[in-house]
């Protein structure tokens, strides 16, 4: 079969081979970890430890009890240091509990499920063990587990497309830990009681769509869909689009058309939770680009320091002129190698400069490459006009809300203007604006 | 640690190698075989007559940035390009001072005043021609029976152009004549092969898309056939029709012009077909014998309705 995909999109050169064939390996056990008490979209947690106190392996560090949170826990036994604003990869300092290593990694006990849980019991799992989506948004998983009434769930989609370039860790993981996916897969449908179950994968990864084959082939509900390799085929409403052939309105979320989108690390942490008990401590991230010596797929602790992760892989070579904590199309440059890995860090890339976009602003041509490649189907290049000249009431009749920031726009411009930028600072503007009148 | 040199910018960190350079210098690259079909037919002073556009063209753009104390920007190649196409549609004998002129109304009022590079509305090389038309009729209606080889066009002798011949004396010019280039014209508008091969090199390219010529030549093709069909002794046949005047010229690399033209999909149909009637009624119809300049420029001034009408429902809301 014709891989399926969504229409629109671009081809960035995918610099997977430094690392698509690498086994993960266990990362540095850091004496140090450095735990942000924000991880998650949605509320920041309060922490749950006092300065001085000693954790264990999955103690409980932080807490909210806001809808949208995520509990915080500790990938390491030894003892909290402070509690106090530290570098974050946003580039500001955020309050963080820190945490020092005994080296002994004694556990909290732990304790999974019956083998048959109820899916209460999968959903409330789930929020103990501080799941969030792995794929980068890091949004609370038991909040989409728990659709608003009147909307079933029927379609379960495990994402491993995995599109930004570079990235193997879901590669990877899939290859190595397909039964484990599969477990947290039953769980997830039996949590929100779906009918039909699907694994998108993009051709370029054949042995991992081998292996999800190979151990779902029992499953008649459940199927393995290759997809196109293609950017932003990993996006929510682009997957969907793709495997189910519909459309998600702006501003609803995948569970108005009846499916639930999961990132393949994510059902793994489900298994792990549901099955042993553990809370989301570690991660698999890569560590590529040309300036990392020694390039991997890593599991480490979540809270590890970058410096500690780079030193692992043999430290950087070259001239490296971006420091990128996710990929190259979204992820967030860093000022320096202080931040933690937090639970939604897909990856740590070091760039050197012949990898990166050189800039060489010219004026928009119209060309129209940008309206060609957007799979939100906007015209980028007035948005970028609107907000250099100022007309932001025109914003929203273009449906500025529609677009995922997925930087294909910017991609594929040949005058190399700074659309998502504008396109952010669009957004900024007029929830600015909103919130003005609402006021007055 | 030492303090490391790090680059902080929003993402997208990795782009297309594609620049703006890249593209305009692809589309000159593209006209070369035109340029020389027309130095074998015209002579050394047509390949003259080019290049004094392009330089004139830098030159203008370079006075109206250092005016306006923009960046200097004459080698991003639009300049050249407007130039060299802007040549293409002149008269192989047009006196060098005229030619100079059109440049600096095509680079001056077509570009700069609107603000330059991505801010004109008409196609700058159109207006800098459609000036001349206009300030210098009977140079610009002369044309000259091609030379058939490189040569120095001297005694060269007037002739008319193939739609003229057809319009004022029902008088059909050979195809394959028309399709290399050996018939009186303008410039560029001469040799259909050497433009097809430029504008195939394009396609490959990616840099034109093809609704627009298509549209453009298809409607061309497709109408003057119907009419041609009704009264053969009255209406030359579609392959004339094709191939005859600026018609390659304009559909391939006029009317396909980024700034100028619109940017959805919908739209480039809708500017290729409204530009292929418009050069249509002109030639069949209007007082003149070539309309595709017209026809242009015409659908240049509607672009900006176009784009407002034809955006693309968002994703996500049911048409
Ligand atoms: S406008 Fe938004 S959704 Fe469309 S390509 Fe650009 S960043 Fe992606
Ligand atoms: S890709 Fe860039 S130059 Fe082309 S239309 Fe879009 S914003 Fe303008």
């Amino acid at each position: 079969m014709r891989p399926l995909t969504f229409p629109r999109g671009i081809h960035p050169r995918d610099h997977k081979e430094a690392t698509n064939a690498k086994l993960i390996e266990d990362g540095p056990l850091p004496d140090v970890i450095i735990l942000p008490l924000q991880q998650s979209a949605g509320a920041c947690c309060l922490p749950a430890v006092d300065s001085g106190d000693k954790v264990l392996v999955g103690q409980k560090i932080g807490d909210s009890e806001a809808l949208i949170a995520a509990p915080i826990h500790s990938p390491v036994s030894g003892t909290v240091k402070a509690i106090e604003p530290r570098p974050h990869h946003t580039g500001l300092k955020l309050s963080s509990v820190v945490i020092e290593s005994d080296g002994q990694q004694k556990h909290v006990e732990c304790k999974g499920l019956s083998a048959n849980p109820s899916p209460d019991e999968i959903r409330r799992k789930v929020r103990d063990a501080g799941i969030v989506g792995l794929g980068g948004a890091a949004f609370p998983t038991q909040v989409k587990l728990d659709p608003p009434k009147g909307q079933e769930i029927v379609s379960l989609i495990i994402n491993g497309c995995e599109c930004e370039p570079y990235l193997t860790g879901d590669h990877r993981i899939m290859v190595e830990e397909p039964e484990q996916i599969l477990d947290g897969m039953l769980l997830l449908m039996k949590a929100v009681e779906a009918e039909n179950g699907y694994i998108g994968i993009e051709t370029n990864k054949p042995d991992a769509i081998e292996a999800m084959i190979a151990v779902t082939e029992k499953y008649p509900d459940i199927e393995v869909i290759a997809l196109e390799e293609k950017y932003p085929q990993g996006s929510e409403k682009q997957l969907i689009e793709a495997i189910l052939d519909v459309q998600v309105a702006p501003n609803m979320l995948p569970c108005s058309v009846g499916a639930l989108v999961q990132n393949v690390a994510t059902s793994i942490a489900v298994s792990k939770a549901c099955r042993d008990g553990l809370p989301l401590v570690e991660r698999v991230i890569t560590v590529s680009g040309n300036g990392i010596a020694t390039p991997k797929n890593l599991r480490v602790a979540v809270g590890t320091r970058v410096s500690d992760v780079i030193d692992f892989c043999g430290g950087t070579r070259d001239q490296v002129v971006k420091l990128i904590l996710g990929g190259p199309m979204m992820g967030t440059t860093l000022v320096g190698r202080e931040a933690p890995v937090v639970k939604g860090t897909s990856a740590i890339l070091a760039l050197t400069n012949d990898e990166i976009a050189k800039v060489d602003v010219h004026p928009c041509i119209k060309c129209g490459k940008c309206v060609e490649v957007c799979p939100m189907l906007l015209l980028p290049y007035r948005f970028g006009a609107m907000v250099e000249f100022g007309v932001f009431d025109e914003l929203e009749d273009n449906h500025i809300f529609n677009c995922i920031e997925c930087g294909s726009c910017a991609f594929i411009c040949p005058s190399q203007l700074p659309l998502v930028q504008y396109i952010k600072l669009g957004k900024y503007s007029l929830a600015q604006s909103r919130e003005k009148s609402r006021s007055a | 640690m030492t303090e490391e040199k790090l680059k902080i910018s929003p993402a997208p960190h990795i782009a297309t190698t594609e620049t703006v350079e890249n593209i305009m210098y692809s589309v000159i690259y593209s006209l070369i075989p035109a340029g020389i079909v027309a130095g074998y037919f015209f002579g050394l002073r047509a390949i003259a007559l080019i290049i004094t556009c392009i330089l004139t063209s830098i030159a203008t753009e370079y006075v109206f940035q250092k005016v306006r104390a923009k960046p200097i920007s004459v080698f991003d190649g639009s300049a050249i390009l407007t130039g060299f196409l802007f040549a293409l549609t002149l008269s192989p004998r047009l006196p060098f001072y005229m030619a100079m002129i059109g440049a600096v109304v095509a680079i001056g009022i077509g570009k700069q005043v609107f603000g330059g590079l991505g801010h004109n509305i008409f196609n700058p090389a159109l207006v800098g021609r459609a000036f001349l038309v206009a300030a210098f009729p009977v140079a610009m209606g002369s044309w000259y029976q091609p030379l058939t080889r490189f040569g120095v066009l001297t005694d060269a002798s007037t002739g008319a152009t193939p739609l003229a011949l057809m319009k004022f004396e029902f008088e059909t010019t050979a195809i394959s004549s028309m399709f290399f280039g050996q018939i009186s014209g303008a410039l560029g508008e001469t040799s259909a092969a050497a433009l097809l091969a430029g504008a195939a090199y394009l396609f490959y390219k990616g840099y034109i898309e093809w609704r627009i010529p298509f549209g453009l030549v298809g409607t061309v093709a497709g109408v003057s056939g119907i009419m041609w069909l009704i009264d053969p002794g009255r209406y030359p046949d579609p392959v004339f029709s094709v191939f005859a005047g600026g018609l390659i010229l304009g559909a391939f690399f006029m009317a396909t012009d980024y700034v100028t033209s619109p940017i959805t999909p919908v739209g480039k149909l809708i500017f290729g077909i409204g530009g292929g009637l418009l050069v249509v009624v002109i030639r069949l119809w209007g007082g003149m014998q070539e309309g595709v300049m017209y026809g242009i420029l015409l659908m240049n001034a509607l672009t900006p309705i176009i784009n407002r009408y034809t955006r693309p429902t968002t994703f996500g809301v049911k048409q």
